[in-house]
């Protein structure tokens, strides 16, 4: 079982995932509760639904192509990148506890390139 | 999770968390605070009178995209009487500069104001690729902020403006404030809040933005989808910025009213009397007419370094009192031309959107 997940970059966040701003990924509906991506099914690892801070962890282990530093902090995005998730700020929805839905579309746009 | 509903109108459903005062507001009740807490920043520092003539620094990016979109809708909402205009300066970035004024050249159209664009070339016949080319990768960015600060003067004057806006916005503010403290820099400090500076120059600048989040504004282009370009500029290695910024962002994800507060600390040094008598009091350029503390205004001075093959002697003491003493500039030396406050008519053909 997996959940297909539309993933937006803007901001200049796409530079750093091939400068394509849209990407279409599919992850499983349950996943390690320490957010491992690189693990195989039959694995013994703990459990948890699929939610948006193990999207992350997916989209900087399978999608990153260079300076992770500039995605990540502290086991979430950096400080000054916004996410929305289906049109509405992720703060109302949970942050990186939001449980991802089959579709869900999830919006990451930096705020720190340029005025 | 049930959705929110707006704390505002209580109908729609909540699609953003303020920033400032933590509230949950639907996207029509977002734009209307925003558009009207810019409207009430615009009001309450009278910063227009009607029949100005304003010009937008316009980059591209997100907040002067931005804040050319709002004040076109907030100029038509309240009758503000303001002819607008997009004044861009290409610094000749090549791979950055140029795509970031096709951006612009859009915003022409879409918001139907004419655009006028200076470069450094035609200027100071030298882009910023060539002085990267000559100066290395470490003093580019005093070069840069030197000569678009006055080439910006320069195109407002050439529009017959004496009023620019800019896009600063909250949090560029804060993170001025707070390079201005690790700096010692209490003169700029008082003056770094103001939303409006008249300081050293005859053109007006000011701020609409000051007490609008970056958060917002980002928010703001995306839902409206603005069409804005951002890519950090090639050249730009301001570590010291970038570690102000990271700070910043840091303090803001732990208490979001911390950029307000670093604001208002800011606004609350009171520059005395002495520190401003110290500095320096203002006369023109002998060369080229802009406004200076000295014989040579900075960018005459940058110039001149560069012209002579001595770079970095508009940046110390020590390297000007070197060329001085390899005698005076040469006969020909290239210069910037003479500059004229606005007044009159517009001197130059602006392109009005087709
Ligand atoms: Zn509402
Ligand atoms: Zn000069």
């Amino acid at each position: 079982m997996s959940l297909g997940i539309r993933i937006e970059f803007g901001g200049g966040l796409e530079l750093l995932f091939c400068n394509e701003k849209k990407h279409k990924i599919t992850i499983p509906v349950s996943v390690p509760k320490d957010n491992d991506t690189k693990v195989s099914s039959d694995s013994s690892k703990e459990l948890k639904p699929a939610d948006v801070n193990y999207l992350i962890h997916h989209l900087r282990d399978h999608l990153l192509k260079e300076r992770v530093e500039l995605f990540m902090e502290n086991g979430t995005v950096r400080p000054g990148i916004l996410v929305l998730i289906n049109d509405t700020d992720w703060e109302l929805e949970g942050e990186g506890d939001y449980q991802l839905k089959d579709n869900d579309e999830i919006v990451f746009i930096s705020t720190l390139h340029g005025g | 999770m049930a959705p929110r509903t707006c704390v505002l109108c209580e109908k729609a459903k909540a699609i953003l968390k303020r920033p400032k005062t933590g509230q949950q507001i639907c996207k029509d009740c977002f734009f209307y605070v925003f558009e009207t807490e810019v409207h009430n920043t615009i009001t309450q520092s009278k910063l227009f009178s009607p029949g100005d003539r304003v010009a937008i620094g316009a980059s591209g990016g997100k907040d002067s995209t931005v804040l050319a979109y709002v004040l076109k809708t907030l100029n038509e909402r309240y009758n503000y009487g303001l002819n607008l205009f997009l004044l861009s300066i290409d610094e000749g970035i090549t791979g950055y500069r140029d795509d970031s004024l096709e951006t612009v050249k859009r915003n022409q159209q879409q918001y139907d104001m004419p655009l006028k664009i200076l470069s450094y070339d035609e200027l100071y016949g030298w882009t910023m690729d060539a002085i990267v080319s000559q100066v290395g990768r470490k003093n580019n960015c005093t070069f840069c902020g030197v000569f678009r600060r006055q080439a910006l003067d320069r195109g407002a004057a050439q529009l017959n403006v004496d009023h620019i806006v800019t896009g600063h916005n909250a949090d560029d503010i804060a993170e001025t404030v707070l390079m201005n403290i690790m700096r010692g820099d209490i003169a700029r400090l008082g003056r770094c809040t103001s939303i409006c500076t008249q300081g050293e120059d005859t053109i007006k600048r000011s701020k609409p933005f000051k007490y609008a989040y970056e958060k917002e504004i980002v928010m703001y282009a995306y839902f409206k989808k603005l069409d804005y370009f951002s890519t950090e500029c090639i050249y730009s290695p301001d570590a010291y910025r970038g570690h102000a910024r990271t700070f910043l962002k840091d303090l803001e994800a732990a208490r979001p009213s911390a950029i307000i507060d670093i604001i208002h600390s800011g606004e609350a040094f009171e520059v005395s009397e002495e520190v401003k008598a110290a500095q320096k009091a203002q006369q023109t350029c002998k060369r080229c007419g802009y406004m200076s503390s000295n014989d040579l205004c900075k960018a005459c001075t940058l110039l001149e370094g560069l012209e002579r093959g001595m770079a970095t002697s508009g940046i110390t003491d020590r390297a000007r009192k070197k060329m001085d003493a390899e005698g005076p500039a040469p006969e020909n030396l290239r210069t910037i031309p003479f500059f004229r406050p606005p007044t009159g008519q517009p001197a130059v053909a602006i392109e009005a959107p087709s």
